[in-house]
């Protein structure tokens, strides 16, 4: 049993009681970051202030949102566009975040492929990662069909009936998943469920994953270069603070962070207050409607990429296709083959295949948009076709890669 | 400085991404078309002054227009009430009070000329179909027609409010209001939907919509939308330009062009903001107090950690 | 000196933020507040020319029911001074307008024409036809709701100096 003494201060007695000195220590003052850095290592503190957003706007939708499908639509564009004090703020803020959310999550990945921050002791922190981006594209999508407009609808639609599994025609699945013949109560009422409490528990659990996987082989630098953490921390300790080569969590990184935070805030609340359009589909605000499909239908802007290999081909090819682009990201680690964790531009071939992927991912993702007419058609067919070759060259041009 | 270098790498593949998925996206998919300013350039021009007490003469005699259009700022009372109409001529011909300062007078003189012409709806009559427009055509009162016709209009608009006094609502109303619902102000094809203390009178009327609706279905193939988030779902250009022609964007529909002049149809999609984004002024006002307080926390941001990092290099 | 400039940046830039957390709890005490239509739904307007004499009517008023009782000559010869303060006066007529919950527990009491009386059918309260108890167990008459007389019309709700003087002599809580 501890020994407790009287505490001469509030601090103290807290002190003695959690050990907050500890705690501050351990994850504050003296946790460890490089100093060779840029400002796209502070994409996750722009990623956990996102997300703390989309936390506090979706509460307060949430206190008058009604999940039914006959009120639904109007709860949302009625009661709290109109009614709500500054509903219409929150619905913004919540419909922008969402989109804007997965802007930075592209940004954090491509940093990580780039500077080869899934490698040497980094593996679970990339797969924490890519389950996050999954996790947060379910959440995305569940949320997707709250306001029950037609995009909500068709999207519900066409994304469920994906789990008939083409040839398999599991169309006992799609019915499980729905709770019905086509998507209505029990199914908005289900999404409902997984859009407030399953998911977003899920979301932060692995988030916690996340952060603690970064723990022992700490946060990656600009150059790969590997650092001894120990020694150098002592120099900063010792007040040499210049030739360290690390710097402490708060409040030298954080201050960077919060700087980058300032910015990414004021392009995000111009987009909330003046250029919402491109994250609140307007086609969404027509009421959903089982008898009249939308002229065009098409995923939110971030699963475009996805779908778009899914969509060239037959069913049962795209299925595959579509399977394959969903979990390949997750081996990334173990298809790179090269020992180098350092930044592309040293790694010769990587260095194309990185800007090739990225091209080739835009491409998708405008091509999944645009209907399959020519010559759109043909380019989404060749784009697809340069992703699933792009990964299968991966463990090839990595093994000849020579040791930096 | 490197870090710019990484920050314009970023925001040009950003920006890419966004012409390609907006701006690019939607002139594959959506035809744009070009406002007309509502000139109806393809009507002829009026070439006669119109005689106000003369065209009352017409509107109330020979031009019949009274037998089915009720006049209510001229004490003309409609003949039938609104379901009935409806079933029997397909839709609640418009009270003619306001229409004069509402719709474009060349469209009015063709309208009273050759109604499914002028509301370009004539693919609905074809002679094969073996049916006419509902609103008979005029054809004239023995003299000269295009001087008759001038005169009815002069009186119309002698009749109708200023166009300072046409309100955004009167405007909806006469313009779209016996087709369209508009759920979120309150409004009905058959009007206003009143505050109802018994359940039985509320039911009353709702069946009364639905009677309406029923005959309006028949007559147009569906039933017209329900206009309440218009402005957020098409947006301003597009209920302007769909307006003024409605078979530009849409060939074959069964929506007329209604025919209003430009400061009307202005005043229509004031009417539709204020139901379907009544919070535009306040969003305006609060984004830019947050975009000046946003910018001083960035400030402060960087002063911070300028002031921290400058004993790290 | 350092070190004062440092926390000096660092405070400075706390409290910019602190300003915008104040700020967007503004819109979240705002979000909070009941809506519009509920607020506007919170005024109901009677008409006091539609009723008739000695029948009870219950109207709604923010989701609670009200009783409306048009007197008669002889219930108005009845009443003593106590009563008469309770009346209200709209167009030389007297009415009872009183919330129509027992003030014992909440109950809805049963009115009987022929007994000019109310009776509360979970503990057997009574009150008189202009609200006040005539057996126990209620502890006080049927509480009044705020109103306006506005002619002929009479608006719950909204208080009206009729009203503000019950409430100052104690004729209602």
């Amino acid at each position: 049993m501890a020994h407790f003494t009287k505490a001469t201060s509030v601090h103290d007695w807290l002190n003695q009681r959690l050990g907050i000195d500890t705690v501050r220590r351990v994850m504050a003052t003296e946790y460890w970051i490089p100093k060779n850095i840029n400002f796209l290592w502070a994409m996750g503190m722009v990623l956990a202030i996102t997300f703390a957003l989309l936390l506090v706007s979706g509460i307060f939708l949430l206190m008058y949102y009604q999940p039914n499908v006959n009120t639904a639509f109007d709860s949302v564009n009625y009661t709290i566009m109109r009614e709500v004090d500054f509903g219409w703020l929150w619905r913004h803020v919540h419909g922008v975040a969402a989109s804007v959310v997965f802007l930075v999550i592209y940004i954090h990945m491509f940093t990580g492929i780039y500077y080869g921050s899934y490698k040497k002791g980094r593996e679970l922190i990339w797969i924490s990662g890519m389950l996050l981006f999954v996790t947060f594209s379910a959440e995305a999508f569940s949320g997707y069909m709250l306001p029950w407009g037609q995009m909500s609808y068709w999207a519900g639609m066409v994304i469920t009936n994906l789990f008939s599994l083409g040839g398999l025609h599991a169309d006992g699945l799609v019915e499980w998943i729905r709770g019905d013949y086509v998507p209505a109560q029990a199914f908005l009422n289900r999404f409902f469920m997984l859009h407030v409490l399953l998911l977003p528990l899920a979301i932060m659990g692995v988030i916690g994953l996340h952060f603690g996987a970064l723990r022992i082989p700490h946060v990656n630098n600009q150059d790969g270069e590997e650092l001894d953490f120990e020694a150098e921390a002592a120099k900063y300790k010792a007040g040499d603070k210049k030739h360290s080569k690390v710097i402490a969590f708060a409040n030298d990184f954080m201050s960077k962070d919060m700087f980058v935070v300032g910015i990414f805030l004021i392009f995000f609340f111009y987009l909330v207050f003046f250029h919402y359009d491109f994250a609140m589909d307007p086609v969404n605000f027509d009421p959903a409607d089982g008898l009249k499909t939308p002229e065009h239908i098409y995923p939110e802007w971030y699963f475009l990429w996805s779908y778009e290999i899914l969509r060239p081909f037959s069913t049962n090819v795209g299925l595959m296709a579509f399977g394959f682009a969903q979990v390949i990201f997750f081996l990334l680690p173990f298809l790179d083959r090269s020992p180098n964790a350092v930044p592309a531009s040293r790694r010769g071939l990587f260095f194309i295949w990185f800007w090739a992927m990225l091209i080739d991912m835009i491409v998708l993702t405008s091509m999944g948009k645009v209907p399959p007419i020519e010559p759109y058609g043909s380019i989404g067919f060749y784009a697809a076709l340069t992703f699933i070759g792009l990964w299968i060259a991966l463990p090839i041009i990595t093994m000849l890669e020579k040791k930096a | 400085m490197k870090e710019l270098f990484i920050l314009a790498v970023v925001t040009v593949f950003t920006l890419v991404t966004y012409y390609l998925v907006e701006p690019f996206a939607h002139s594959v998919m959506h035809k744009h078309v070009e406002s007309e300013h509502f000139a109806y350039a393809d009507l002829p021009a009026l070439t006669k002054t119109g005689d106000a007490a003369r065209g009352k003469d017409l509107v109330m005699g020979a031009g019949a227009c009274s037998d089915c259009h009720s006049i209510s700022v001229a004490g003309m009372p409609a003949r039938m009430d609104a379901v009935t109409s409806a079933q029997s001529y397909g839709v609640n011909p418009p009270d003619l009070s306001n229409v004069g300062v509402v719709y474009d007078a060349k469209f009015l003189a063709a309208l009273i000329k050759n109604p499914a012409h002028a509301l370009k709806v004539e693919h609905k009559y074809t002679p094969e179909s073996g049916k006419e427009h509902p609103m008979a055509f005029f054809a004239g009162a023995g003299g000269d027609i295009d001087q008759e016709i001038a005169d009815m209009v002069a009186y119309l608009q002698s009749i109708a409010v200023k166009q300072d006094k046409l309100t955004p609502k009167m405007a909806f109303e006469t313009a779209c209001g016996r087709c369209h619902a508009m759920k979120y102000e309150n409004w009905t094809q058959i009007g206003e939907k009143p505050a109802f203390k018994m359940k039985k009178d509320e039911l009353a009327f709702d069946i009364q919509v639905i009677d309406y609706q029923d005959a309006l279905t028949k007559y147009m193939g569906k039933l017209p939308p329900d206009l309440s988030m218009y402005i957020r779902s098409r947006g301003e250009h597009y209920i302007s330009t769909f307006v003024e022609n409605p078979q530009h964007l849409l060939e074959g529909t069964a929506m007329p062009r209604v025919g209003v002049t430009a400061a009307s149809a202005d005043k229509v999609i004031e009417h539709l903001a204020d139901a379907g984004d009544t919070k535009r002024f306040e969003r305006e006002e609060v984004g830019k107090k947050v975009m000046i307080f946003i910018v001083i926390f960035a400030l402060f941001s960087y002063l911070w950690k300028r002031s921290i990092w400058k004993d790290l290099h | 000196m350092k070190n004062g400039r440092r926390g000096f940046m660092g405070k400075a830039f706390g409290a910019v933020a602190g300003v915008g957390a104040v700020a967007s709890l503004y819109a979240m005490k705002k979000s909070w507040d009941p809506l519009p239509s509920v607020r506007s739904a919170g005024f109901t307007t009677l008409d006091m020319s539609a009723y008739k004499e000695n029948e009870l009517v219950v109207e709604k008023w923010r989701g609670k029911p009200i009783f409306v009782l048009k007197k008669t000559a002889e219930m108005i010869a009845k009443q003593n001074e106590a009563d008469k303060a309770r009346d209200v006066l709209v167009n030389g007529e007297h009415y009872m307008v009183c919330i129509g919950l027992c003030t014992h527990l909440g109950c809805i009491p049963g009115y009987d024409p022929k007994g000019e009386s109310f009776l509360c059918a979970c503990h057997g309260g009574m009150y008189d036809f202009t609200g006040m108890v005539t057996k126990a167990p209620p502890p006080r008459g049927l509480d009044i709701p705020p109103f306006k007389i506005d002619g002929n019309k009479l608006v719950l709700g909204e208080e009206g100096p009729e009203y503000k003087k019950m409430k100052e002599t104690g004729i209602t809580l």
